[in-house]
């Protein structure tokens, strides 16, 4: 019975491909109906916006809208070459980048090294359980504790103050604060950017381990020899990734937290785009930079993606 | 639970220096993770005794709820909260209606002409984003400024969230479907009677992070809703704690004596804020073992 029942499915499913395109439409009306809501949605949601880009090339005012506004070429695409807030911008974008690079990036796989390590399982549960938790805490209220606990009136300094020591408001100082974004990133994502590694350790085979530790191998050379090569691909994979996305660092992060150190030290691309854009009224200079940043960041994410493929690995697209 | 270990005979035990590393490496870890919730918690609750005493107030000496009395009597902290919940509810709703059709509908672009199409203009949105700018030209053009579903619609549909449903479904063995075919269903009912309660796990999952999602944004409220008596928690919590903007009506009974400390105050908004997470966090978490995320992660 189940078997004959199978073999009409196989052959419902054939004729399904069968008949004329409107036929075949017809047939799967359901379908349509199902995905069309979704599908009308990413055209208006997602593509639509694009058409806004030309005020790129416009000297935008909100009044006139983009249909009346005086097209000015390229001139903001000039403009913004030697607008020296714009330079800033793209360096202090850069420098996060790649402090969390060298700084963030590693951490995530050191600390699922440290937790594969771990023998009793119901410790390594209670550990991940809390170390998952910052992922799913919203910036703002990120930002909040660390200013109760680092601020100028945080825990920190209240304690060094009743110890009769200089107090040092970490969170408005503009020399430290790259530094802090990164350390805020670590704090937040180290936890649940060990899962795809842990995944990885968990794939790696036993027995792997077993003949290196037959052959007398150390657990350095396990390490070496075995751990590392069985992690390197998702390791590569996740780096490229994170290259192509270079010039995007946490925006409502930066967002909340620029002000406290002005412009020069906490600017970054995304928020240059906010603030002199949205609030500062100088609509076409933002929508250039917006853009810019848009094709290239696409650009550099498109080419990590093909890297990844030319490296023998599943790319993501 | 007994504390089962798991070594393997050909492992050596590790020395008791590596050991002892180990062990405050993670202990290290997990205090700070954790302290800045504690002393969260701890502030929200300290009396300005407490306050003035300085130092640490890691745990107050005189707790007091008076923060939270003085909260939720009323004003602006509580009328944010439940514009959070609707906003959360709300499009937690549509984002699950939306994309749970649409993965479904584009499971069989074989079968389908042009869904093989769909799927790529919806996959295509991975790579790029319109930007902050011509966004927010749409949803003026669209005359949703001020409007809640300014907040609503930009995040509706997640390219990610969607090809991890799309997986999922594809898993489903095509007989379960193929003989609800036979039997006359449509695949509107397909998916209602049969894929999804199939899928409970990865719906769970996703329905979290689109909720976490809504509750925690900030961003498209602040850029499309002028009205800040409109604003969500995380807006006004913006504008309180960290902008130290006063919250104009808050009452305060005489009879509760003292007034609440400004700090306290400000973290037990901020613990306003954050508990609807730590409430479904537990719930997310059992989903962390199963292979559900993990592959959604990968995607």
């Amino acid at each position: 019975m189940a078997v004959g029942r199978a073999a009409t499915a196989g052959r419902v499913e054939r004729a399904r491909r069968a008949g004329t395109l409107r036929a075949r439409m017809w047939r799967e009306r359901w379908m349509y109906l199902l995905f069309l809501p979704g599908l009308a949605y990413v055209v208006l949601f997602r593509y639509a916006p694009l058409i806004g880009n030309v005020i790129a090339f416009q000297d935008y005012s909100p009044y006139l809208g983009f249909t009346d506004s005086a097209w000015v070429g390229l001139r903001n695409f000039a403009d913004l070459l030697t607008d020296a807030d714009v330079g800033a911008a793209l360096v202090n974008t850069l420098v996060i980048s790649g402090l969390q690079l060298v700084l963030f990036f590693p951490a995530p796989i050191a600390l699922a090294l440290l937790l594969n390590s771990l023998m009793t399982d119901a410790v390594r549960r209670a550990i991940q359980s809390v170390i998952y938790l910052p992922h799913f805490i919203g910036w703002v209220i990120v930002v909040s504790i660390w200013q109760q606990v680092l601020g100028g009136d945080g825990f920190v300094n209240q304690l060094l103050r009743s110890q009769g020591m200089h107090t040092v408001n970490v969170m408005a100082n503009p020399d430290l604060f790259k530094p802090l974004m990164v350390a805020q990133d670590i704090w937040k994502e180290v936890g649940w950017g060990t899962i795809i590694f842990l995944a990885a350790l968990t794939a790696i085979d036993v027995s792997l381990y077993e003949a290196a530790a037959i052959d007398g191998a150390t657990w350095w050379r396990r390490l070496r020899h075995v751990t590392l090569p069985g992690i390197s691909g998702v390791v590569v994979l996740l780096l490229i990734l994170r290259l192509g996305g270079i010039l995007t660092v946490g925006f409502e992060q930066i967002l909340l937290q620029q002000p406290n150190v002005g412009a020069r030290a906490g600017q970054v691309l995304d928020t240059f785009v906010y603030f002199r854009g949205v609030v500062g009224g100088d609509w076409g200079l933002g929508a250039a930079v917006g853009l810019l940043k848009g094709a290239l960041g696409t650009l550099l994410v498109v080419g990590a993606n093909w890297a990844v493929k030319r490296l023998g690995q599943e790319g993501v697209f | 639970m007994a504390l089962t270990a798991r070594r393997p005979v050909w492992m050596e035990r590790p020395s008791i220096p590596t050991q002892l590393l180990k062990t405050i490496v993670l202990l290290a870890i997990v205090v700070l993770m954790v302290f800045p919730f504690l002393s969260m918690v701890a502030v929200s609750f300290a009396s300005a005794a407490d306050v003035l005493r300085g130092g640490l107030v890691l745990w107050p000496a005189h707790p007091t709820g008076i923060a939270y009395e003085s909260i939720l009597r009323g004003g602006i902290v509580v009328r944010a909260l439940l514009v959070s919940v609707g906003i959360t509810v709300v499009g937690t709703a549509l984002s699950m209606g939306l994309t749970t059709t649409m993965a479904y509908g584009l499971t069989r672009t074989r079968d389908v002409p042009g869904s093989r199409l769909a799927l790529l203009l919806a996959l295509g949105t991975l790579l790029f984003s319109a930007g902050i700018i011509p966004n927010y030209l749409l949803v003026k053009s669209l005359h949703l400024l001020n409007t809640y579903w300014a907040v609503i619609l930009p995040g509706a549909v997640s390219a990610f969230n969607l090809v991890v449903i799309r997986q999922f479904f594809m898993g489903i063995p095509h007989e379960l479907i193929e003989s609800a075919r036979l039997d006359g269903a449509n695949d509107l009912q397909i998916l209602l009677r049969i894929v999804l309660p199939l899928s409970k796990a990865v719906l769970a999952v996703i329905s979290l992070f689109y909720a976490v999602g809504y509750w925690n944004d900030f961003f498209n409220a602040l850029l499309y809703l002028n009205d800040a008596s409109m604003w969500p928690v995380q807006l006004v919590l913006r504008q309180y704690v960290l902008q130290g903007t006063p919250l104009g009506d808050v009452q305060l009974n005489p009879l509760l004596g003292q007034p609440p400390p400004p700090q306290s105050f400000q973290m037990a908004v901020v613990v306003l804020g954050t508990l609807p997470i730590l409430l479904v966090y537990p719930l997310l978490q059992r989903y962390f073992t199963k292979g559900v995320l993990t592959g959604a992660i990968k995607g």
